[in-house]
């Protein structure tokens, strides 16, 4: 990240963000069907609030830096990661991302009961963009990282949730991505399976990637980040050193008690 | 890793009908596995196994023609007219019908990670379709029992399974659409196709369409020609005069490229409603 935020993204830009906005129009009431719709709209009473989710984010991160983003629930955290994800086109602003961004996907999320492991995979894997002979080249690989054994050829409903748990995680991380996205403190499987999930985000942290994290956790940023950005109801309250923003955000806690 | 570094540049999009079939071609993988899983998944538990997949269609017209060769004895070859039109209206409705449930089931990854927006929609009519294909020989067999002959023109069904195919694409698409933003039309939608069902030629001999408003009930209904050219190919056995198939073709490729633009239009809000 550089002081200067420039209009275009640069040679060493990883994640470009200019002026994007985030809005979300929500009915005055909650209209869920069809029927309602029709009659609120003879009677003419749909009227939208605007909700910006974000609001005019600016953002210009390099590659290979580690980013921390703070704020507290609701601040948009979660809207920023999906932006950059692509889940979210904004209306407003663009968006430059550069590289295959480690999926947001919910741990086990697109996975078929009745199919086996192996086929669960593959399903699993294509879900995530990959086509099938990358999938083919790194099947043993997920395999022996999620530690099912013999369970692969079974059908995904006689797993034990750590099994489930695990196989999600094989897949999700068997690719090295360009930008990894770490949104949660990890809980999958047991401790020993933790440790190797750890190890596996710091070989991709060494080897390179963007690192963005996103945490509840101050400690945790002050610890790992360079540059952290500080949301505040969808805007950017602060940006810069971590030091700096850190102790701005917790001292604006102080305050308010 | 990936050879060439991908880059996702928001101010650099086409049309999204346009990037829509990019995105599809290479996802391409993916639309493979869904309709694998929708086949094989659904038959998996059960001994027979995709079997099934011609034992069911077999059962449901043997019922029918059994029931309904009663109450319709006198018109002619009446077995074989309500096989096909069943069959057809068969895949026509279930397909599009379990579109809805796929997009229900897809919109928790829609939430979470990039997909093509179609990809859901596009593989349950695609697997329907394999469905149909298999479909096709119990009907075939029953046509052998019945004594109804097996006729040339058969071999010109590969080119209706293109408008079949476009025509429920096109249609599943469209309420897709209305379903993402009010979802009571999923339940709205079943009501909906057995109206149309008995507006459309499928059990009833035509002559008793033909009487309603001269006929224009047939014409403006796309079904009709649907079902009419199906009809002509495997039931009468000769082939099609070129108008039968230009207002065939016109209406289910309208009614898929209509589908298509509304649907990706829309699909990039998708994601902004719950």
């Amino acid at each position: 990240m550089s002081n200067t935020i420039s209009i275009e993204p640069q040679i060493d830009s990883a994640i470009f963000l200019d002026n994007v906005s985030i809005r979300y129009q929500l009915p005055n009431e909650v209209i869920r069907t069809f029927k309602e719709y029709m009659i609120k709209r003879v009677q003419g009473h749909i009227r939208h609030n605007t909700f910006w989710a974000l609001k005019q984010i600016n953002l210009d991160i390099k590659q290979g830096e580690i980013f921390g983003i703070v704020g507290r629930n609701g601040a948009g955290k979660s809207t920023l990661l999906k932006v950059i994800s692509k889940v979210l086109i904004p209306a407003e602003g663009r968006v430059w991302v550069k590289g295959y961004i480690s999926p947001l996907l919910q741990v086990g999320a697109g996975f078929h009961t009745e199919l086996t492991g192996k086929e669960n995979i593959y399903l699993n894997g294509t879900l995530l963009g990959h086509s099938q002979n990358e999938i083919e080249e790194k099947l043993d690989e997920i395999i022996a990282f999620a530690e099912v054994g013999e369970f692969i050829e079974a059908p995904l409903r006689t797993y034990s949730s750590g099994m489930y748990a695990r196989l999600g995680f094989a897949v999700a991380s068997a690719w090295q991505p360009d930008i990894l996205i770490i949104d949660e403190v990890l809980s999958v499987g047991d401790l020993a399976f933790q440790e190797k999930c750890y190890e596996r985000i710091a070989s991709f942290r060494n080897s390179g990637a963007t690192v963005l994290i996103v945490s509840l956790s101050i400690d945790q940023i002050r610890s790992l980040c360079q540059h952290t950005l500080w949301l505040d109801h969808g805007e950017v309250r602060m940006m810069g050193k971590t030091e700096s923003v850190c102790d701005a955000y917790q001292d604006s806690f102080e305050k308010k008690k | 890793m990936k050879n060439t570094t991908m880059i996702y540049d928001s101010a650099k999009r086409k049309h999204p009908a346009i990037e829509e079939l990019f995105a599809l071609y290479q996802y391409r993988d993916l639309i493979y596995q869904l309709v694998r899983r929708d086949i094989v998944a659904r038959y998996k538990r059960s001994i027979l196994g995709v079997a099934w997949t011609m034992l069911n269609p077999l059962g449901t017209m043997l019922i029918m023609v059994i029931v309904f060769s009663q109450v319709f004895s006198a018109t002619e070859n009446y077995a074989g007219y309500v096989l096909t039109g069943v069959i057809v209206w068969t895949m026509f409705s279930q397909s599009t019908n379990m579109s809805l449930s796929s997009m229900v089931w897809g919109s928790q990854l829609f939430h979470q990670i990039y997909l093509p927006r179609t990809s859901f929609v596009l593989s349950t009519i695609l697997a329907s379709m394999v469905n149909f294909i298999l479909s096709l020989v119990p009907l075939g067999f029953i046509f052998i029992v019945t004594r109804i002959p097996l006729r040339p023109s058969m071999l010109l069904l590969p080119i209706y399974l293109i408008f079949l195919f476009s025509f429920s694409l096109g249609v599943a698409l469209l309420i897709s659409t209305i379903a993402v933003f009010f979802p009571d039309v999923a339940d709205l939608y079943p009501v909906l196709l057995t109206a149309w069902m008995y507006l459309s030629p499928i059990i009833m001999p035509l002559d008793f369409y033909r009487k309603i408003l001269n006929g224009l009930l047939l014409y403006i209904n796309p079904m009709y020609y649907l079902v009419n050219l199906f009809r002509i190919l495997a039931l009468d056995g000769f082939i099609p005069h070129i108008q039968t198939w230009a207002a065939t073709a016109l209406v289910s490729f309208g009614v898929l490229i209509i589908g298509w633009f509304v649907f990706c239009s829309k699909a990039d809000t998708f994601a902004y409603h719950v």
